[in-house]
């Protein structure tokens, strides 16, 4: 069961916290569209992340050992939590940096949680197999999305295309971790309801190198910094500190208080 | 909002549009609100490529499940027709009564007409 | 046709409310006047989006988090649907833009004022949205088309705003008393610019008797500011908080509220630059498109090496 719950949380907490971080952008974009897009991006991911939150609450709610006190909501999970208890990737709290930045990481997590909820469409958990269908269509239109901005930047200008490349170099090192299974995800494998995120690697090398050649861009020949620590077993980068300081503040100075 | 017509003594810009040079295409958007309908012009939007047009026009013309199809065209390539000939292109119709059903005066026994 | 003949014309439409269209001669001050208007309408818009992204990253649950988010994204685009409409008057959105950055047009004062709290994307939504929909719903009805269909659109959209600003404020009002307090506060810093919203007295308006005349404008500034401040006297009490004026008394008389002076030289300093924001809202806007000018021309660069469509080259997207 605890499984299960970890499982479900941390695809509630990568969408959650890509969502927060690209809610950053809004009223900041580019031109007024790409910020009416993005912001589009971020309502999916927030909706992913309540479904998931929802169900997760549901879960704990009926479990008999109670890890919490009050009666768990999708708001406590988001807004109660520590740090550490966050099982998001790394690669999503990262800070948005430019544009080409924002956007690749976008393309990286969306290939990702394409093929993911391929798999996860078809869990033998029927709540996170409907949640993964659903959330699937919104997945592909943010795949293309940024798939097409990976290509029109990356074979833009010098400029541009030196920015993609600046931040491929630095966020290549974070999607290691999408594929490197935690205990939970080992256990939601052998279950079946979970995917076995070492077998989603090929089919995402391939599409991040299909997209990259299109646009001119090469991927990393060798990893220059291996990551040894990882979000998803809540050790996190010192960003996601700051995110959660801010995103939790309102519920953590007036305790028990509806909103 | 009212404030701002009062205030300002700048008399607007009028000089023509495109002459910068960097400033993405404007592109006229055309949404079928249902299956069976026509596309009907929504509005218009900035994109650098068709793709992002028709993606800017989700976004933007579509927010609120109002569309199954969407046109999108440059604004450069809609003609439009000159008001100042409105007289001459559309008034010849007026008098033309008999291209419409009810022009006909036939008795109310006849059935499925 | 002569100038004087096409005039009549013209006047005749406003006459008989057939609406102006862009290719239709119109006199040149009313070109010049639905510029001005509807850029600066549509620069409030995009500058209102910062006090209200201000707090996405703070929303205390998800569910406010989302709708915070999508009204926010709505004013972007009700800024790009006015844009638009200014677009058919020949004059670019980057002309406008720039008149925005540079100081020479303006937006919407009450956007130079903080969010300092949560309960502002409350008292905002009820009072700054409310003003506005009383401001815009007239503008429906405006006799140049593009604008009047615009505002159609943009009113529809709207009306979602007002109520989950007033839900915000109702919330909290049955909160802790804390959070009331929270939402009094707010009240009292909003009331006061958002009725100021309407603009000078009608004495002081010179603008708005043509505008009034060529069916630009429906009602004057006061007639509208006395219809909102009477709607929000009764509103005020579903929430059992208080409008921040002692004179507020309903006049039996009048069939109205009366109400207390109202701050024009707070008001005037704020148009003129020196409210508390005026400097963070315009630097914002300015960062935002500087930062994106690499991105746009890397786009159209890419559409002018590209005349193919990119889908056809991504298979498997």
């Amino acid at each position: 069961m605890n499984e299960l719950i970890n499982y479900t949380l941390q695809l509630a907490d990568n969408s959650l916290i890509l969502g927060h971080r690209n809610s950053e952008w809004t009223g900041h974009g580019p031109i007024l569209e790409q910020d009416i897009a993005i912001s589009n991006i971020v309502l999916d991911l927030i909706g992913q992340a309540r479904n998931f939150y929802q169900y997760a609450a549901v879960l704990i709610n009926n479990s008999t050992n109670q890890q919490f006190n009050q009666s768990t909501t999708e708001d406590t999970l988001a807004y109660l939590r520590n740090e550490n208890e966050f099982k998001n990737c790394l690669l999503v709290e990262q800070p948005n940096g430019d544009w080409a930045k924002t956007i690749l990481r976008q393309f990286f997590f969306s290939a990702y949680q394409f093929y993911l909820y391929q798999h996860l469409q078809n869990s033998n958990d029927e709540t996170i197999a409907a949640i993964a269908e659903k959330s699937l269509k919104e997945v592909t239109y943010h795949l293309r999305w940024s798939s097409e901005w990976i290509i029109r930047l990356g074979d833009g200008t010098e400029e541009s295309n030196s920015r993609m490349q600046k931040a491929i170099d630095d966020l290549w090192m974070y999607t290691d971790e999408f594929f490197e299974a935690s205990s939970y995800e080992l256990f939601a494998a052998n279950e079946g309801f979970g995917a076995g995120v070492s077998l989603l690697k090929k089919d995402w090398m391939k599409k991040v190198k299909d997209v990259f050649d299109e646009a001119t861009l090469s991927v990393p020949a060798e990893l220059k910094q291996q990551i040894k620590w990882f979000g998803k077993e809540g050790k996190h980068s010192e960003h996601l500190g700051y995110i959660l300081t801010e995103m939790q503040f309102l519920q953590r100075e007036y305790p028990n208080s509806i909103w | 909002m009212e404030e701002q017509n009062s205030i300002s003594n700048d008399d607007g810009n009028n000089s023509p549009s495109g002459a910068r040079g960097n400033e993405w295409p404007l592109w006229e958007i055309f949404i079928r609100s249902k299956n069976g309908l026509d596309h009907k012009h929504a509005g218009s939007l900035h994109a650098a490529d068709a793709e992002m047009a028709i993606e800017n026009a989700r976004d933007v013309y579509t927010r609120r499940m109002e569309g199954v199809s969407i046109w999108a065209v440059e604004s450069k390539y809609i003609h439009a027709s000159n008001p100042d000939e409105a007289s001459s292109l559309y008034d010849p119709a007026n008098d033309k009564l008999y291209r419409h059903p009810t022009f006909y005066d036939l008795p109310d026994e006849l059935r499925n007409m | 046709m002569h100038n004087q003949e096409e005039e009549k014309i013209f006047l005749d439409k406003i006459d008989k409310e057939i609406k102006i269209e862009p290719k239709d001669w119109m006199p040149e001050q009313y070109r010049k006047t639905l510029i001005r208007q509807i850029s600066q309408h549509a620069h409030s818009e995009i500058v209102g989006m910062l006090p209200e992204a201000n707090w996405i990253t703070r929303a205390p649950s998800l569910r406010r988090k989302a709708t915070l988010i999508a009204k926010v994204q709505d004013e972007a685009g009700h800024g790009l649907y006015l844009y638009s409409a200014a677009e058919t008057m020949n004059i670019s959105r980057d002309e406008m833009i720039e008149q925005l950055h540079s100081g020479k047009a303006k937006y919407s004062s009450i956007f130079n004022y903080p969010t300092l709290s949560w309960a502002d994307m409350g008292a905002i939504g009820w009072l700054v949205d409310g003003a506005a929909i009383m401001n815009q719903v007239p503008l429906c009805r405006c006799s140049y088309g593009p604008y009047a269909r615009a505002m159609i659109r943009i009113c529809k959209e709207e009306s979602f705003h007002q109520r989950q600003g007033f839900e915000i404020l109702l919330t909290l009002s049955k909160g802790s008393e804390a959070q009331k307090q929270m939402a009094q506060d707010s009240i009292n810093r909003w009331w006061w610019p958002s009725i100021m919203m309407f603009g000078p007295n009608d004495d002081a308006s010179p603008h708005s008797k043509q505008s009034m005349a060529w069916k630009i404008k429906r009602f004057s500034n006061d007639e509208l500011r006395q219809k909102f401040i009477d709607v929000c006297a009764e509103q005020v009490k579903i929430l059992g908080l208080t409008l921040p004026d002692e004179k507020l008394k309903w006049n039996e008389e009048r069939k109205h509220y009366d109400f207390g002076e109202i701050n024009w030289e707070e008001f005037w300093n704020v148009v003129n630059g020196n409210g508390p924001c005026n400097k963070e809202r315009l630097a914002a806007r300015v960062k935002a498109h500087e930062d994106g000018a690499w991105v746009r021309e890397a786009a159209a660069a890419h559409a002018k090496k590209n005349p193919r469509p990119l889908k056809g080259r991504l298979a498997t997207v």
